[in-house]
């Protein structure tokens, strides 16, 4: 089974965030970037169908050459092989493009994407890609079984979950709960120094629409310092989420 | 040419198709955007039996699909559906919710109709030409400004972000068959669990959360009967959730489940960066915890600095004696 994993390169999520050139661009002077936590979850996932099935994964990453430590940290974690797509993210739909025309070259059966990105939070790319192809498509998904050419996904609903079954190939946007936090696989040292011999190939992106456009960001208004209410006056505070918050 | 919403109902016959609380604060939004371009609302519903109640919400005129095959949500049928719902109409903007199943078909419909989609959308256009919305972005930590160039475009309305605008309209409702076909069905559900009975964190106007203040799992109680009191859903915090003191369905945060009500409680939760994140879109924010020094405190709207085990149960006391003066 060939797996192709989606990765985002985001700041970590303990980052300063703020903007330069008149509020234009996210400022990274000083940021960590990392691999977007969603897809983290489903890089482990499929690793674990790499040892247990012999699935082969290739990890891959619309950016520029600044991506490349995070592709190769995703190779340290156990990928077999690396792609950039040489081209900005520019917005949800140029990146499924790209996504879409990586897929249909490789013949991938199952993509495992990150449902959101935490720095655009645009939670569109997986729905594109499959749509874009016309794949099969589960979000939210926090499981997903494979025996042969059958897929059994479970996609989490509100106050519960729903078991799916598809056909591959299949696209999945991803969380956790396709593995747990304590089972994400870091690279070790082995990891580290195999992912140096690992292909990254470079890839020049295939035309594509930019669909929308992030003009300008705005950081939110200054909060009012919290109103303390003491321990022996909860009247005060009932009264404050009655009257003044309008909450109960 | 009017304005395309997808107006969300309940699919599961106990409450008889009846819509979601998102599809009024949708269809609020929905009338002022359309009355800045100069047109009407058009609803798209799925299986709603009583469409009437959309014409308090400015609702003009309804395509009501009825279809046993669209009883449970799939996402690729759905947003077909929708589609030819959209084509008919000629609609040049569409408005969503940000319920799961929403931004499930989103991508999906933007594809379908070569529409530019941006989700988490905040508040009304800014613009109409060019056409600018502001959104939530960097996990709720700031704000983009999205410009939309594509002939029809889609948005995705962020939870909580826009409140129940009343106008009356004469509501005009028209039987739709969208032509569904088997490509359209090849995602199956086989099963779905839920946990009945219980407000879900989606939905609930108040929800109360636990942290690790609260020592263990043995002492929840406080949690749920506060929830109880303020018919609150009950929620937690990562490391909560990590020490299987609560269910995972329960962990909220940047990468638990995202929380946009109306009252947010914390309870013994001292404020990681990713558990703010999460529930930043909540409108107000009170914090219970014995460390005053904790940087919950810092985004918060009100506090109460003490021992939870000595707070929670006095104002869960107290709000039972307030619900039953106020009621």
């Amino acid at each position: 089974m060939k797996i192709l994993v989606c990765i985002s390169h985001v700041p970590d999520t303990t980052s300063k965030i703020n903007f330069v050139n008149n509020d234009s661009e996210f400022d990274t002077n000083g940021v960590q970037f990392v691999i977007n936590p969603n897809d983290e979850f489903g890089l482990t996932r499929a690793v674990w169908f790499q040892e247990q099935q012999g699935a082969t994964v290739t990890v891959v990453n619309v950016g520029g050459p600044d991506t490349e430590p995070t592709l190769r940290k995703a190779l340290a974690i156990g990928a077999n092989e690396a792609i950039r797509v040489n081209a900005a993210p520019t917005d949800g739909f140029y990146v499924a493009t790209q996504l879409a025309e990586v897929i249909k070259n490789g013949q991938y059966d199952l993509i495992i994407c990150g449902k959101e990105s935490l720095d655009y939070n645009g939670g569109m790319v997986p729905g594109m890609v499959a749509s874009l192809l016309d794949y099969n498509f589960v979000n939210a998904c926090i499981d997903v079984k494979i025996d042969g050419t059958a897929a059994t996904a479970v996609r989490e609903i509100d106050g519960g979950k729903e078991t799916i079954s598809a056909y591959l190939p299949l696209v999945i946007g991803g969380q956790k709960g396709l593995v747990e936090e304590k089972d994400l696989r870091i690279p070790n040292m082995r990891g580290i120094m195999t992912a140096r011999t690992k292909t990254l190939t470079v890839l020049e992106p295939t035309d594509a629409k930019i669909n929308t456009k992030a003009v300008k960001f705005e950081k939110p208004a200054p909060r009012s310092a919290v109103k303390l209410v003491s321990a022996d006056n909860l009247d005060e505070l009932i009264n404050l989420l009655h009257n003044e918050a309008k909450v109960i | 040419m009017s304005l395309l919403i997808y107006a969300e109902s309940n699919p599961d016959s106990t409450t008889g198709g009846k819509f979601k609380k998102v599809a009024f604060e949708l269809a609020s939004y929905a009338k002022k955007v359309a009355e800045s371009l100069g047109t009407t609302v058009t609803a798209v519903t799925i299986n709603a039996v009583d469409v009437s109640e959309l014409s308090n919400y400015g609702v003009d005129k309804v395509l009501k699909i009825t279809n046993d095959k669209l009883a449970t949500f799939n996402a690729k049928a759905y947003s077909d559906a929708i589609k030819q719902a959209a084509q008919k109409e000629n609609a040049k903007v569409i408005v969503l919710s940000s319920t799961t199943d929403s931004i499930y078909l989103a991508p999906l419909l933007a594809i379908g109709l070569e529409a530019g989609y941006t989700s988490n959308v905040v508040g009304l256009p800014l613009s109409t030409s060019p056409f600018q919305v502001k959104r939530n972005a960097f996990s709720n930590k700031a704000f983009n400004i999205t410009e939309i160039s594509t002939d029809l475009k889609i948005l995705g309305l962020a939870k909580n972000s826009y409140g129940l605008v009343e106008t009356s309209s004469n509501l005009t409702t028209e039987d739709f068959s969208p032509t569904l076909n088997e490509a359209d069905f090849a995602v199956k559900v086989e099963k779905v669990e839920k946990v009945s009975g219980k407000v879900t964190i989606a939905d609930a106007e108040v929800v109360v959360s636990g942290g690790r203040g609260l020592k263990g799992p043995e002492n929840w109680s406080l949690i749920e009967e506060l929830a109880t009191v303020l018919g609150a859903a009950t929620a937690c915090s990562k490391p909560v959730s990590d020490l299987g003191w609560r269910p995972h369905s329960e962990h909220v945060g940047q990468t638990g489940k995202p929380v946009a009500t109306n009252l947010y409680i914390a309870v013994g939760i001292s404020g990681a960066i990713q558990h703010i994140a999460g529930i930043n879109s909540s409108k107000v924010k009170v914090v219970i915890n014995s460390d005053p020094e904790a940087p919950f405190f810092k985004v918060a709207d009100y506090g109460v600095v003490g021992d939870a085990f000595d707070i929670v149960p006095k104002l869960t006391q107290k709000l039972k004696e307030f619900k039953a003066q106020n009621s």
